[in-house]
């Protein structure tokens, strides 16, 4: 699996060795092997019950991995117990202590560690800053609103200069609005903090949005792992391809070099690694369908059966003579009724390998 | 499992003080007494004779007249508390509670002051020329001790259920157009049920197995179960018959129990 | 018209609930040693109360056996709160079940069958036998006045003290704790109340002449009347009533300052 984008990402920070975990005899996570680097923004994106919480959980030391090793900086930290690692962690619903104010949450693992009274006060006063939570020291944590909480748990978190931040699910509770404010003030923070973020969500656009590195994983199994651009632009399976992203999934033949049959039309593609005469899965991205108003414009004609105003673009559905519906992303609108020529850029055509029957294992 | 060790001394505690106690008592009433490990059901025939039986059949009458008084003084006493205002709630529960904090058997000989034939009532009755009237020793002086104790088990149950009631739910009925007792039939009284059951219970299990407010205002002559096994253990020294009778009782609780355990009352996975 | 009704009705119930307390309250200072005739008030019985030894030792009996029984089972209910906290399945009822007898159990079974154990245990019946029989039924009141609290605890919290640096033991006392502490007061008033309330059992499992009020009382009823009783009963009553309330102002005032 490559990286591409390794702008200011350092070196490796916590590799994951082949990773099993089993709760009672289930399996919830297999074959996981994983690095993150340095100062990276690691996203661990899936469906509920994809282990992703279990794996953030295994690295910040609540759980262990029932085989496999986790390795920190380098050194094996499997038997370290959760409050020797230099990890801390933002909670999903955050996990403040109710019966301590602001200032005391955010000099909890400060007070533990016993450091001086007036490097306790100057770091929760920085943490507060880096947060923009200052002047709420003496608030209780049930006078806060979510955000705000939210804003405290980070602080509380990242005043004890841990190597790499967990962070569960941490904008779920928010509201949409709040939520991507936070998106953007998380991925400065980091930047800020330099340090490594890893961050759990089964939001497909949080994870694009902020990730340096998206890892997609399903049943207990990492699918892929790339860049924001590389999952959404060459998912390796359809699960992938599905769940970040609308896309149309498609049976399809590969010809010949760079030629490739679907919807019984023959395209131009850019994927050189199959054999001639192949099954395979084509995936568009329904932004990539371009639409004519003159159906002998396109390679394809469909009639408009219903349309749909999204803000920024048009939701249209449109359906082929044999029966296949194809989703489309315009900013121009075809009325519902009309016949469309629809086309497709060689590089917009992703296709995919056949999956094999079976527990599919694609990650590499 | 980590950490279970918090849960031995506990356990330990609970089992030699509690579970082995019991065996033992089973121990008795089956035994012979002062023969060894002789087997026997002749305290249990015992306990179905005639004259014993209609002690039980008292015993259980009159619980069962104490818990209906308890309900219908107590259901009316929870709704009040429960619709009354946030700010006077708390005050009026603890003006409830307060009484308790005196000793159980104080409260309960306070009414002989108060019944006795040269009592309180009796010197007011004397000054409007009636009476003296003999007010205790008879079934009204038990039955009122077994209220007057237990009434707070009834209020309590029911009001915190009362309490966790929607009050949409009542305007809805209302809304849909009953009146304001078809709606108190209809939705809070069915709804209020939980606490009803768990109050009947705790009301009628201390009612039928107590001793000492019949002792005190049944004034010896008005023998209840509890009485019979206290003079078994203390008085005739017939453990056996008292260890029987013991286990009856520990069976009626258990039978009235069950035929309340629709009512959540002990959740956590407890008994039933 | 309804809401007076109420009230009346409400009053009524409250004359009934305190009618028997006013009156021992009111005769512990009659002067007269009968309780129908109204003598005067003074407070002689309160000057013999203190003469009398029999009294005054039943009196510190139920205070100490009171405190004894509501600190254990307040410190070891807590402590197997949490233990139970993390059972599940059978054993978790078992636990339960457990915990419930004794509160189930009716007082009289309890009071013969500890006795009878006492006896075949040859164990010192006395002030001993009291503080382990009202340990034992004060203990389940420990347990299920801190189990709701642990059920209230984000599950999260424990695991959020680790992850900033408490071992487990720090996360128990300075995160768990503060949080279920509520909880543990309400196990040693209900273990404290329940143990000045007790006679029944009491009766039982004492031996070797050694009484507290609630025996004394049961003895004395049966002796005639004695307006000493009264006078005790008043002070334990404004004691036991000056705590509580004490008690509860600082725990309202805490709640109230953590909303």
């Amino acid at each position: 699996m490559t990286r591409d984008n390794l702008s200011n990402v350092g070196a490796e920070m916590i590799r994951l060795v082949d990773i099993h975990k089993e709760f009672d005899g289930v399996t919830v996570l297999d074959r996981i092997n994983l690095s993150i680097a340095k100062n990276e923004f690691v996203t661990l994106l899936g469906p509920s019950g994809c282990g992703k919480t279990t794996m953030l959980r295994i690295i910040g030391g609540f759980e262990s991995a029932t085989t496999g090793d986790v390795l920190f900086d380098g050194e094996r930290i499997n038997d370290i117990p959760a409050y020797q690692r230099k990890v801390n962690t933002v909670f999903q619903r955050y996990a403040l202590f109710p019966h301590l104010n602001v200032f005391e949450n955010i000099a909890f693992g400060l007070r533990i560690a016993k450091k001086d009274v007036k490097e306790i006060r100057d770091k929760v006063q920085s943490a507060l800053e880096l947060v923009e939570m200052l002047g709420f020291e003496k608030r209780t944590i049930q006078s806060l609103s979510g955000g705000q909480q939210q804003r405290v748990a980070i602080a509380r978190a990242v005043v004890n200069e841990p190597k790499v931040l967990l962070l569960d699910e941490p904008l779920a509770a928010l509201d949409l609005k709040l939520r991507k404010e936070m998106q953007l003030e998380l991925k400065n923070m980091q930047k800020q903090l330099g340090i490594t973020f890893v961050f759990v969500t089964h939001d497909q656009e949080e994870a694009l949005t902020m990730s340096d590195t998206v890892v997609v994983m399903k049943e207990g199994i990492i699918q892929q792992i790339g860049s924001p651009i590389n999952v959404y632009n060459e998912p390796t399976n359809i699960f992938v391809a599905d769940f970040i992203g609308e896309s149309i999934i498609l049976e399809g033949r590969y010809l010949e070099h760079c030629m490739v049959e679907f919807a019984g039309q023959k395209f131009p593609c850019v994927d050189i690694d199959f054999a001639p005469m192949e099954q395979v899965d084509v995936v568009i991205r329904p932004e990539d369908v371009d639409i004519a108003d003159d159906p002998a414009e396109g390679v394809l004609q469909a009639k408009v059966s219903s349309v749909v105003f999204k803000g920024v673009h048009y939701e249209m559905l449109a359906e082929t003579d044999d029966g296949l519906e194809w989703m489309i992303h315009s900013t121009t609108m075809a009325p519902i009724g009309q016949v469309i020529g629809m086309s497709i850029k060689p590089d917009n055509i992703h296709l995919m390998k056949k999956e094999t029957k079976g527990p599919e294992v694609t990650a590499s | 499992m980590k950490r279970n060790w918090l849960l031995y001394p506990y356990v330990v505690w609970m089992i030699l003080f509690t579970v082995v106690p019991i065996l033992l008592v089973f121990y008795y009433s089956v035994t012979v007494q002062g023969g060894g490990f002789s087997l026997t059901m002749a305290h249990y025939a015992r306990v179905f004779e005639p004259l014993y039986m209609s002690v039980i059949w008292r015993s259980i009458q009159l619980a069962l007249v104490s818990t209906i008084a308890c309900f219908i003084l107590g259901y009316p006493v929870a709704m009040i508390l429960a619709n009354s205002p946030d700010k006077q709630q708390f005050s009026l529960i603890v003006l409830f509670v307060v009484p308790m904090w005196m000793n159980f058997l104080a409260r309960t000989y306070a009414w002989l002051s108060i019944m006795e034939n040269n009592g309180i009532i009796n010197a007011f009755l004397g000054l409007i020329g009636v009476g003296p009237l003999s007010l205790l020793y008879n079934a009204g002086a038990v039955v009122l001790g077994m209220v007057y104790n237990y009434v707070p088990f009834m209020v309590f149950p029911i009001y915190t259920v009362l309490r966790k009631l929607d009050p949409s739910l009542i305007e809805a009925a209302e809304d849909l157009g009953a009146n304001p007792v078809r709606s108190f039939l209809k939705v809070t009284f069915p709804l209020s049920l939980p606490g009803v059951l768990s109050g009947v219970t705790m009301v009628f299990m201390p009612s039928v197995t107590t001793f000492a407010i019949s002792q005190l205002l049944g004034g010896g002559q008005f023998t209840l179960i509890g009485n019979l096994i206290e003079q078994q253990y203390l008085r005739t020294y017939d453990w056996g018959f008292g260890s029987a009778l013991s286990i009856i009782l520990m069976i009626i609780i258990l039978i009235s129990m069950g035929l309340m355990s629709r009512s959540n009352v002990y959740e956590e996975g407890g008994l039933i | 018209m309804r809401a007076i009704l109420k009230k009346c009705y409400l009053w009524l119930i409250f004359i009934f609930l305190y009618a028997p307390i006013l009156v021992l309250i009111l005769f512990s200072f009659n002067v007269s040693r009968s309780r129908g005739n109204w003598g005067g008030l003074s407070l002689r019985w309160y000057g013999e109360l203190f003469q009398d030894r029999a009294i005054m030792t039943a009196l510190g009996n139920t205070v100490l056996i009171a405190l004894v029984a509501a600190a254990v089972s307040a410190a070891v209910g807590t402590v197997a709160a949490v233990g139970i906290y993390r059972l599940k399945g059978w054993k978790k009822s078992f636990v339960m079940n457990i915990t419930y007898l004794p509160i189930l159990n009716p007082d009289i079974v309890i009071g013969i069958s500890m006795m009878i154990l006492f006896i075949a245990m040859s164990f010192p019946r006395g002030m001993a036998s009291l503080i382990v029989s009202h340990i034992t039924f004060g203990l389940p009141y420990g347990v299920i006045s801190v189990l709701p609290k642990l059920a209230q605890l984000d599950p999260q919290i424990f695991d959020a003290a680790l992850d900033l640096g408490a071992t487990p033991r720090e996360a128990y006392f300075k995160v768990i704790l503060p949080q279920i502490l509520p909880g543990v007061f309400t196990g040693f008033l209900l273990a404290f109340t329940m143990s000045v309330d007790d006679f029944v059992v009491s009766f039982f499992v004492t031996g070797n002449g050694v009484a507290n009020l609630a025996i004394s009382i049961y003895s004395m009823s049966r002796r005639g009347i004695n307006p000493k009783i009264n006078a005790v009963l008043t002070l334990l009553f404004i004691a036991v009533a000056a705590m509580m309330y004490l008690i509860q102002r600082r725990l309202r005032k805490s709640s109230r300052e953590a909303v």
